[in-house]
C-alpha cells in the first residue's frame, strides 16, 4: 500500500454518550475517487469532520500521506493538502465571493500563484467569476455549493473531502458538479466523496464503503457495490 | 445655540460609548460571549495614563499608548487566563466568570488606588475652538476626531486586510473558517487585544471630558455601551458605532431638555422601543450556530 493517501484506523467518536462511530477503519488510494455511501445519520458527516480534526477520536487514529495527523488541529490540516467541502456548503455568506475564493488559500503565499488557482477556479465555474463582487448569501443553492468546491480548491489540495455536494439541487446543477468532481480526479486530486446520491457516486467512483448506524458494513470496488443486490435495496431504490 | 452644543458634547459622550460598544460587539461576534469585563478594562487604562502621566508626569500621548499596550496585553490574558478553559462551557459559566473577572479588576484597583475619587487631568492638548459664538473643548473635538478615525480604520480592517477577512469568517462559522486554516484562537486573541485597544483610549478620552476616576469608573459606561452594542445590533460593527453615537445623543438631550434624573430611563426605555420593533437592533442580522 505504498500509494495509500488517506487511512482511517478503528476510530470511535461519541456525541456525550452515544457512539456515533464505532471502529471504523478505510483507506484512500492516490489518484482515485472513494466514495462513502450510507443512510441518513449513519455517521458520514461524522467522519469527514474527524478526519479533518473539527472533532476528535475517542481512539484510533488517522494518517494523511503517511502522517498521524489523529490530533492536528483542524486549521493545521488544509495546509498539509487536505481540503473539505463541509456538508450544506457553508460559505460565508456575508463575504463576497472573492473573498470566500481568497480564504479558500488563507494558507497560501505566493500572491501570483493565487490569482492563478482564482482563474483555475474561475474557468471551471464561469458563474462564479460573473457573481464574484456578489456577497455569498446572495447566490443560489447551487451557485453556493459550486463556491463551497472553488474555495476547497483554493488550497490547491492533494486530496478533497466532499460532503453531499449535490444535496437540494436541481438536476442540471447536480450533473454539473458530477462532471466536475471527475475533472478534478482527471486533474489528479484524490476525491472521498460523502454522498446520499448513491447511484450517481458509484459510477464515478473506484472504490465504495458503505457506513451503517457507525461501522463499515460494506466495501469494494464501486462497479460491484453497483450490482451488489443489497446495496441495490438500500440504496439505489431498486 | 444650546441645542447644537447639546448635540455635539452628546456625540463626543456617544463617541465614547460607540468605542467600548465596539469591544464588546467584535468580541460577541467572534467568541460569542458577552465580556463584562470589558468596562472595567476602561477603567484600568485610564489608572494607567492617571500614575503615568498625572502621578509620573509622562507625556501624555506616550501615556495613553502605554495604556493601550497595557491593557491589550490584559484583554489577551484575561481571554487566555479566564475565557479560553471554558470555550465548551455552557454560556452563563462565561457570563459569571466575565462579571467575576469584572469584581476582580475593580478589587485590584481598589486594593491599589484605594476608594477615593482621583482627579484626573486632560490628555487632551487641543485649545477650544468659538464658531459664530459656539465654544467647543478640546476634549469634545479630540473625542470626535480620535473615534472617527479609528471607526474608520477599523471599518477598513475588517473589510479589506486579510485578518479582518479572517475575523468575519470565524464570526460567521467557526468550524468552515477552521476548514480554510484559519487559527480561530489566534483570531479571538486578536479581537480581544483590538477591544481592550479602544477600551484604553476610550478611557483616557472619557476621563479627559469627565475627569474623576475611581475604581468603579467603568462600570457605568460598560453598562451603557454593552446597552448600545444591543441597539445597534450585537455582533455588528457599523451597529456599534451607529448604536453608540445615538445613545450618547438621546442621553445628552434627555439631560439638556428634559431631566438629568431621567435621562438614564429615557436611553433604555428608547432601547426596549427599538428591541419591540426590530429584536436583532438596528443594523443586527440573525444568525444561526454552527459547529
Ligand atoms: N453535534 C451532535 N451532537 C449529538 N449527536 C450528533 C451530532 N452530530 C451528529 N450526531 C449524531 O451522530 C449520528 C451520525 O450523524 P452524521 O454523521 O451527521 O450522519 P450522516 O452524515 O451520515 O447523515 C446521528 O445519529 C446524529 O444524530
Ligand atoms: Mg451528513
Amino acid at each position: 500500500m505504498a500509494d495509500v493517501m488517506l487511512e482511517i484506523k478503528k476510530i470511535n467518536v461519541y456525541f456525550g454518550v452515544i457512539r456515533a462511530l464505532r471502529d471504523v477503519s478505510f483507506y484512500v488510494e492516490k489518484g482515485e475517487v472513494v466514495a462513502l455511501i450510507g443512510a441518513n445519520g449513519a455517521g458520514k458527516t461524522t467522519t469527514l469532520h474527524t478526519i479533518t480534526g473539527l472533532l476528535k477520536p475517542a481512539s484510533g487514529s488517522i494518517f494523511l500521506g503517511g502522517v498521524d495527523i489523529t490530533k492536528t488541529p483542524a486549521h493545521k490540516i488544509v495546509s498539509m493538502g487536505m481540503a473539505h467541502v463541509p456538508e450544506g456548503r457553508r460559505v460565508f455568506s456575508l463575504l463576497t465571493v472573492e473573498d470566500n475564493l481568497r480564504l479558500g488559500a488563507y494558507t497560501r503565499k505566493d500572491k501570483k500563484e493565487i490569482a492563478e488557482s482564482m482563474e483555475e477556479v474561475f474557468t471551471s465555474f464561469p458563474r462564479l467569476k460573473e457573481r464574484r463582487s456578489q456577497t455569498a448569501g446572495t447566490l443560489s443553492g447551487g451557485e453556493q455549493q459550486m463556491l463551497a468546491m472553488g474555495r476547497a480548491l483554493m488550497s490547491k489540495p492533494s486530496i478533497l473531502l466532499m460532503d453531499e455536494p449535490s444535496m437540494g439541487l436541481s438536476p442540471l446543477f447536480v450533473d454539473e458538479i458530477f462532471s466536475i468532481i471527475e475533472k478534478i480526479k482527471k486533474q489528479g486530486t484524490t476525491v472521498l466523496l460523502v454522498e446520499q446520491n448513491a447511484n450517481k457516486a458509484l459510477s464515478i467512483a473506484d472504490h465504495a464503503y458503505v457506513l451503517e448506524t457507525g461501522s463499515i458494513a460494506m466495501e469494494g470496488k464501486a462497479s460491484e457495490l453497483l450490482n451488489d443486490e443489497r446495496v441495490r435495496k438500500a440504496y439505489l431504490g431498486a | 445655540m444650546k441645542f447644537l452644543s447639546q448635540l455635539i458634547s452628546g456625540i463626543s459622550l456617544g463617541s465614547i460609548y460607540a468605542l467600548i460598544a465596539l469591544g464588546y460587539t467584535m468580541v460577541y461576534g467572534i467568541a460569542k460571549m458577552l465580556n463584562f469585563a470589558h468596562g472595567d478594562v476602561i477603567m484600568v487604562g485610564a489608572f494607567v495614563v492617571y500614575t503615568a502621566c498625572v502621578k509620573g508626569g509622562m507625556n501624555p500621548v506616550l501615556g495613553v499608548l502605554l495604556a493601550i499596550v497595557f491593557c491589550t496585553v490584559l484583554g489577551v490574558c484575561i481571554e487566555r487566563l479566564a475565557y479560553k478553559p471554558l470555550r465548551q462551557a455552557a454560556s452563563l459559566a462565561v457570563l459569571i466568570t466575565a462579571i467575576g473577572v469584572s469584581y476582580l479588576l475593580q478589587n485590584l484597583a481598589l486594593l491599589i488606588f484605594k476608594s477615593d475619587t482621583k482627579q484626573f487631568s486632560s490628555v487632551v492638548m487641543i485649545k477650544p475652538v468659538t464658531v459664530a459664538g459656539l465654544t467647543v473643548s478640546g476634549e469634545i473635538i479630540a473625542t470626535i476626531i480620535v473615534s472617527v478615525v479609528i471607526m474608520v480604520a477599523l471599518t477598513l480592517f475588517v473589510n479589506k486586510t486579510k485578518p479582518g477577512k479572517a475575523m468575519r469568517a470565524v464570526s460567521e462559522d467557526k468550524g468552515a473558517a477552521q476548514l480554510m486554516g484559519i487559527n480561530v484562537n489566534g483570531i479571538i486573541s486578536l479581537t480581544f487585544a483590538i477591544g481592550s485597544a479602544l477600551a484604553a483610549i476610550a478611557g483616557a478620552l472619557m476621563c479627559s471630558t469627565y475627569p474623576a476616576l475611581s475604581p468603579y469608573t467603568g462600570a457605568m459606561p460598560g453598562i451603557k455601551a454593552f446597552v448600545a452594542a444591543v441597539f445597534g445590533g450585537i455582533g455588528s460593527i457599523p451597529g456599534a458605532m451607529v448604536g453608540g453615537v445615538l445613545l450618547g445623543v438621546i442621553e445628552n438631550l434627555s439631560k439638556g431638555y428634559i431631566s438629568s434624573q431621567l435621562s438614564d430611563a429615557i436611553v433604555f426605555a428608547v432601547l426596549i422601543l427599538v428591541l419591540l420593533i426590530k429584536p436583532t437592533g438596528i443594523m443586527g442580522k440573525k444568525m444561526t450556530e454552527k459547529v
